[in-house]
C-alpha cells in the first residue's frame, strides 16, 4: 500500500477527511519552500503537493503564479521537486508531486516515475494529463509503483468521470468549480454536486477536492463529504504576504492547524 | 531538378500520395493530441462535433463562402514578382496576396469560420490571443459583424509596441486586456486566454488563432485557411501551366503555411518550404526557430517542436517579426518536417528585413514581416532551384502595422 493511501485510510479511520496541502518548490527559494512543506506538515498536514514550478501553469491563477515564475527564473526544476518530496516523506507525511507534463516528459517519464519512487514519493498529481494521453505514464508509474492521480470537473461526462477514476491510483481530483487555482470567499455547491456524481457512478472512489478552498470553515464543509480536501493557493499566500520568510513559515503552520482542526470539526459534531 | 506535375514519373509504379490527417483524437504521427485539463474537454469535444457537423452542413460552407467572398475579398489574386524574381536566381516568383483580404492578413479566413461556429454552438463571447495584433484586429472584426463580445488577450509588451492595433480593436468594440504575467508575450496571452476559457467555458468560445493548440484547433484552423492553398493551385496552373516546383510560406504557429501546403501535400514534386524566424541566428539562441532550433515537447495543449530548457521550462523566443515570436509551433508542422514532406529553414531578422526592403523597392509592395521571412526563403530557394523553377511565395500579411519598425530597423527618421 502506498503511503499516499495510507494516509487516506488513517484519516478515514479516524472518521474525518485528510487534509493535502500544495506548495511549489522553489518560493522564496528550495531550502524556504521545504521548510515550509514541513510546518504544513506540523501544522497537520496529512500528505503534501510538491508543486514542481512551470513556465506556463495554464491552471493556476495569480495567487500561484506570482510564486511560480521566480522560482522558474531560478532554475527550479525536477531535482528540486525530488529533493522536497524526500524532504516531505521523511516526515513520515505522504508526499505526492504536482506537476504539468512537460517538465516531467523532458525529464524523461520513466525516469522520473522511478527517481521519484526512489526517494520516497507516493504519487504525482498531473493537471494538464488526461488519462487519453496518458499511456507511457502508466507505464511508468506501474513500473515504479507510484500513484497517479488525474483529475475530473463539473463539465465532464458520466463516462469521463468512470474512465479517469478507473486510471487514477491514491485518489481522484475533484476540480470544486470551473476555473483556475485560487481562493474563493464560497467553494460553492458545484463541488459537493460533483462528488456525489462521482460516488453514484464509482462508489469506491477515493475523492478529494481542491481549488477555491482557503479556511477551516470551507474545510469542513467540503471534509463532510469529500475524502480529502486540498489546499494550495491559501498557503501559498502566507508565504507571498509575510513580511519575512520566517514569519511566512509561522502563516504556514498557523493555516494547517486551523485547517487540520476544520477537517477534524465534522467528527465532532 | 525542375519537376513538374505534368512530367510523368521515371518509375512504373505510381507512388501513393502523401497524407497528412490526424486520427480521430488529434494526433499527426506522435505530434498533437490534447494536454489540457480535464475541464476543458467537453468543450473541445463540442467544438469538435460542432466543426464536423459544420463541415457536412451544405448551408454553413456556402455562408461561410459568401462570407469570404463578399467579406474577405476572396479569392485573393495571384501577382507575379518580375523584378523580385530578378533577385531570386531568376526563379519566377508568384505571390498569393492574403495581404489583400479585409484586416490586412490570412487571419480572417480562420476567424471567419470559428465565428460562425461560435453562433451554430449558440455562444455569446469569443476570447482571443494576440501578438503583434493581427489575429486580434480579424477576431475583433468578426464579432462586430456578427454581434458577439470580444474580448483581446495581449502581452503588455506588445500591446505598447502595437498601439495602433490597440486602437483598432478597441474601435471595433472589442475589450484588450494587457497580460502582465510570465514574460508578457503571446505565449503567455494563450496562457491566460486559456484560464479565461475554462472560467466560461458555457458562453466563451476561444477563438485560437493558429493552428496548434489541442485538438480540433490545429486540424480546423488548418481547414478554414485551406482555401488559401486551394485557390492558388489553380491560379499556379492557369497562371504557368503546371504546379510550382516550391512552395515557400513563413511559420510562428503555421497557420498561413499550413493554409497553402494542405493543397500541395499529395503533390510529391512540389516541394514545400517553411520559413522559421531566425532572430538573431540559431546560433545565438535568440530566436523562435522551433523545427530547425528546439525540441520535442508539450506546450498549449499538443506535443510538438518547441523552445525548452533543460528543465522542460518554456524559453522566450526573439523575432522582429511579432507574429512569429512565439516558442511553438502547430503540430502538423511537426510532423510534416519528421516525414520530410515539408522542410524547415530559419532566417534571421537580416535576411527577413533585406527581402522586405527588396519587395518595396522592386514591386511597390510592403509586406509583413512576417511574409518578408517567405520572401526570403524563395530568395534563397530560387538560386538554388534556378531559372527554370516557380516558386508560389505566400504573401501572408501586408506591412502597414510594421512601418514603425521597419523605420527604425533602416535608421529612417519617422514624424
Amino acid at each position: 500500500m502506498s503511503a499516499l493511501t495510507e494516509a487516506l485510510d488513517a484519516a478515514k479511520a479516524d472518521g474525518r477527511a485528510a487534509l493535502i496541502g500544495y506548495l511549489p518548490v522553489g518560493f522564496p527559494d528550495v531550502e524556504g519552500s521545504i521548510r515550509a512543506m514541513v510546518a504544513m506538515v506540523e501544522g497537520g498536514v496529512d500528505i503534501v503537493e510538491v508543486g514542481l514550478p512551470y513556465s506556463d501553469p495554464g491552471m493556476d491563477g495569480p495567487v500561484i503564479q506570482r510564486a511560480v515564475e521566480p522560482a522558474v527564473r531560478a532554475g527550479v526544476g525536477p531535482r528540486d521537486a525530488l529533493l522536497a518530496a524526500k524532504a516531505v516523506a521523511n516526515t513520515g507525511a505522504a508526499a505526492v508531486i504536482m506537476s504539468y507534463w512537460n517538465p516531467i516528459e523532458h525529464y524523461g517519464v520513466d525516469r522520473f516515475a522511478r527517481d521519484l519512487a526512489a526517494v520516497g514519493g507516493a504519487g504525482v498529481i498531473t493537471p494538464d494529463l488526461i488519462p487519453d494521453e496518458a499511456a507511457a505514464w502508466f507505464a511508468a508509474t506501474d513500473a515504479a509503483d507510484l500513484d497517479r492521480v488525474f483529475l475530473v470537473a463539473p463539465s465532464s461526462t458520466d463516462a469521463r468521470i468512470i474512465s479517469t477514476v478507473e486510471a487514477c491510483r491514491g485518489f481522484v481530483y475533484a476540480a470544486s468549480t470551473m476555473g483556475v487555482t485560487g481562493t474563493r470567499d464560497n467553494v460553492g455547491t458545484a463541488a459537493a454536486d460533483l462528488v456525489a456524481r462521482v460516488r453514484a457512478l464509482t462508489p469506491d472512489a477515493v475523492v478529494c477536492v481542491g481549488l477555491g478552498v482557503s479556511n477551516g470553515d470551507q474545510a469542513a464543509e467540503i471534509a463532510a463529504y469529500a475524502d480529502g480536501v486540498i489546499v494550495g493557493s491559501a498557503f501559498v499566500r502566507c508565504l507571498l504576504d509575510a513580511p519575512t520568510p520566517a514569519e511566512g513559515i509561522t502563516a504556514v503552520r498557523r493555516l494547517a492547524r486551523e485547517l487540520a482542526g476544520g477537517v477534524r470539526r465534522r467528527a465532532s459534531v | 531538378m525542375t519537376s513538374t506535375a505534368s512530367a510523368a514519373p521515371a518509375s512504373a509504379a505510381p507512388e501513393s500520395p502523401f497524407v497528412s490527417e490526424p486520427d480521430a483524437t488529434g494526433h499527426f504521427g506522435e505530434f498533437g493530441g490534447r494536454f489540457v485539463p480535464e475541464a476543458l474537454v467537453a468543450a473541445l469535444d463540442q467544438l469538435t462535433d460542432a466543426f464536423h457537423s459544420a463541415q457536412a452542413d451544405p448551408a454553413f460552407r456556402t455562408r461561410l463562402s459568401d462570407l469570404l467572398r463578399d467579406y474577405a475579398g476572396r479569392p485573393s489574386i495571384l501577382t507575379e514578382a518580375q523584378r523580385f524574381s530578378e533577385h531570386c536566381g531568376g526563379a519566377r516568383i508568384l505571390l498569393k496576396r492574403e495581404d489583400l483580404n479585409h484586416t490586412g492578413s490570412h487571419k480572417i479566413n480562420n476567424v471567419l469560420g470559428q465565428a460562425l461556429l461560435v453562433q451554430r454552438m449558440g455562444k455569446t463571447r469569443i476570447i482571443a490571443e494576440t501578438g503583434a495584433g493581427q489575429h486580434g484586429v480579424a477576431s475583433a472584426t468578426a464579432a462586430a459583424l456578427l454581434g458577439l463580445e470580444c474580448v483581446v488577450y495581449m502581452g503588455e509588451e506588445d500591446t505598447q509596441r502595437q498601439a495602433l492595433n490597440v486602437a483598432r480593436m478597441k474601435l471595433l468594440g472589442a475589450d484588450v486586456i494587457p497580460v502582465t504575467t510570465g514574460s508578457r508575450t503571446l505565449k503567455d496571452a494563450i496562457n491566460e486566454a486559456f484560464r479565461d476559457w475554462v472560467t466560461n467555458v458555457d458562453s466563451t468560445h476561444y477563438l485560437l488563432g493558429t493552428a496548434a493548440g489541442p485538438h480540433p484547433f490545429p486540424l480546423m484552423v488548418r481547414e478554414f485557411h485551406r482555401v488559401i492553398g486551394v485557390e492558388a493551385r489553380a491560379q499556379m496552373i492557369e497562371r504557368t501551366g503546371r504546379l510550382p516546383d516550391a512552395v515557400a510560406a513563413c511559420v510562428g504557429g503555421g497557420s498561413n503555411a499550413i493554409g497553402i501546403f494542405t493543397a500541395f501535400v499529395g503533390d510529391p514534386g512540389v516541394q514545400l518550404l517553411g520559413l522559421e524566424a531566425g532572430g538573431d541566428g540559431l546560433e545565438t539562441g535568440r530566436h523562435a526557430s522551433t523545427i530547425t532550433g528546439g525540441s520535442l515537447g508539450v506546450l498549449h495543449g499538443a506535443r510538438s517542436m518547441l523552445l525548452q530548457d533543460e528543465n522542460g521550462q518554456t524559453i522566450e523566443s526573439h523575432s522582429i517579426s511579432a507574429g512569429l515570436d512565439y516558442p511553438g509551433i502547430g503540430p502538423e508542422h511537426a510532423y510534416l518536417a519528421q516525414t520530410g514532406r515539408a522542410s524547415y529553414r530559419s532566417i534571421t531578422d537580416a535576411q527577413a528585413m533585406t527581402a522586405f526592403a527588396l519587395l518595396c523597392r522592386t514591386e511597390g509592395i510592403i509586406p509583413a514581416i512576417e511574409s518578408a521571412h517567405a520572401l526570403a526563403g524563395a530568395m534563397e530557394l530560387g538560386k538554388e532551384l534556378g531559372p527554370d523553377a516557380s516558386i508560389l511565395v505566400c504573401l501572408s500579411g501586408r506591412g502597414d502595422k510594421d512601418v514603425d519598425t521597419a523605420a527604425a530597423y533602416f535608421g529612417m527618421p519617422t514624424a
